[in-house]
């Protein structure tokens, strides 16, 4: 690693102020960003953890929608989700490893957005809403392509609020030595609809399977998502663990358990 | 620099740490407990495994810096009082849950950690928890079954597959 100073402010004012600096960075659980930084990928001057702000842990429910702190972990989501919403919790209870989860936050996963992240799913099958320290951003408008988000420069993530969905399931055809997605499905349904986000398949990273929205808003049921086509593979992620086209079969079949397992 | 003071198996400890200082190289070079392993550095292994407040962690995967005010607990703070390994210790060793050792400190906290929360838990609870601990030598059927075993429970029926 290169070497930097670190900084642990107790509120998110200080924590805003001290990224202020030049070449400072914010610092969730370390679950990405220590090991790349070990590697030497990035250089910041400063890091400016987040770990010590109490403000940013917590996990509670407003009416029909579910608020969780940015710098809360994978394994405080696991716990305290699954009264209200169980398939979120599923998903937090089967990130990494128990260490993972112990430290890594949903602040860190959602401004990370690795192309196999689960919670990039949820907050897009969910139409989350991602709260920061100077605005909100609409999920729809938040995710950029792999590893991009709308997030400027020394903003935090303080909040992500999910609606509540009537069914929802995450089902993920894991890589089995990382355990992050090789295909990750998120199916949520609403009064008003389906929606149905991919992680682990696309080049531009998290996405919604439009067809299978419809098909699904029409008749909730694995039959409806049999019938459609896969998505296209030309474009998909290609590499050692699977090919375009097996990833893009991989999201029928995901799509499909997902549904059954919501119920 | 910065000023440190964290509680070490029991004993306060206070030092100056760099920015970039691992957890687990201020425990290892700083404070000399070496029983704490570093088995691939890049998060996957788990032999670095301590806890936090109570939590297990990587101990290199997190920054000294950040365990201020905190209580950790390495493997050397696992034994009993008297000197004498804990229960989950010695059926590691009655049940040859080790064959190098090298992933045991951390198999031996992530375990500490799952009965914690969860006394009695199955075989596949077990290997679920255990997801993050690589070991090279031991196949894991013995781990499991001395985990099982530290927590009371009958281990006649677990195969070595
Ligand atoms: C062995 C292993 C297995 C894993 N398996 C999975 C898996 O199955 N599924 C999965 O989804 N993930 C997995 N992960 C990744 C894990 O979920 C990380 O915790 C997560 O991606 C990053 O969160 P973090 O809090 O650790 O962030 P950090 O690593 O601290 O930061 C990541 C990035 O986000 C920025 N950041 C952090 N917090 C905030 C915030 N609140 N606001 C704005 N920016 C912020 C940082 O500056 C950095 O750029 C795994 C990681 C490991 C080591
Ligand atoms: S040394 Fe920390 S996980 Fe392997
Ligand atoms: S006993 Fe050798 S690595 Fe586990």
């Amino acid at each position: 690693m290169y070497g930097f100073e670190i900084e642990r402010p107790t509120s998110v004012a200080d924590a805003v102020a001290a990224l202020g600096a030049d070449e400072a960075q914010a610092l969730g659980g370390g679950q990405t960003l220590i090991p790349t930084l070990k590697q030497r990928l990035a250089m910041p001057s400063k890091l400016v953890a987040l770990s010590g702000i109490a403000e940013l842990r917590y996990v509670r429910r407003e009416g029909d929608v579910l608020k969780i702190g940015g710098g809360t972990t994978h394994g405080t989501v696991a716990r305290e989700a699954a009264g209200n919403f169980p398939g979120l919790a599923a998903l937090a209870a089967k990130i990494g490893d128990p260490a993972v989860r112990n430290r890594g936050t949903i602040g860190g996963s959602l401004a990370n957005n690795d192309p196999s992240a689960c919670y990039p799913a949820a907050a897009l099958a969910c139409g989350a809403t991602i709260v920061t320290n100077s605005r909100e951003i609409a999920a729809d408008d938040y995710f950029q392509g792999m590893f991009t988000t709308a997030l400027e420069e020394g903003e935090i993530v303080t909040e992500v609020r999910f609606p509540i969905p009537e069914k929802a399931a995450y089902t993920k055809f894991e890589q089995p030595a990382s355990r992050f997605a090789l295909v990750g499905v998120f199916v949520a349904k609403y009064a008003d609809g389906v929606r149905v986000a991919v992680t682990g398949a696309s080049n531009d990273g998290v996405f919604r399977w439009s067809a299978a929205e419809e098909a699904l808003s029409g008749s909730f049921s694995a039959d409806a998502v049999a019938g459609l086509a896969a998505p296209d593979g030309s474009d998909m992620i290609s590499d050692l663990h699977g090919s375009g086209a097996y990833r893009a079969h991989l999201v029928g079949v995901m799509t499909k358990r997902a549904v059954v397992a919501a119920g | 620099m910065t000023e440190v003071t964290m509680t070490v198996n029991g004993k306060s400890v206070s030092r100056a740490v760099r920015g970039n200082e691992l957890l687990v190289e201020f425990l290892r070079e700083q404070l000399r407990l070496t029983g704490t392993h570093v088995g691939c550095d890049t998060s996957q292994c788990g032999a670095c495994n301590v806890h936090v407040n109570g939590e297990v962690v990587k101990a290199c995967t997190m920054f000294a810096a950040e365990a201020q005010g905190a209580e950790v607990t390495t493997i050397e703070g696992m034994a009993n009082a008297d000197g004498s390994l804990s229960t989950i210790q010695q059926a590691f060793q009655d049940h040859h849950g080790l064959q190098c050792g090298f992933c045991t400190p951390g198999m031996v906290m992530s375990a500490a950690a799952l009965l914690k929360d969860n006394p009695k838990p199955s075989e596949a609870e077990v290997r679920h928890h255990l997801q993050g601990n690589i070991c090279r030598c031991t196949g894991y059927h013995n781990i499991v079954k001395a985990i099982m075993a530290a927590s009371g429970q009958d281990v006649g029926a677990i195969a070595a597959e």
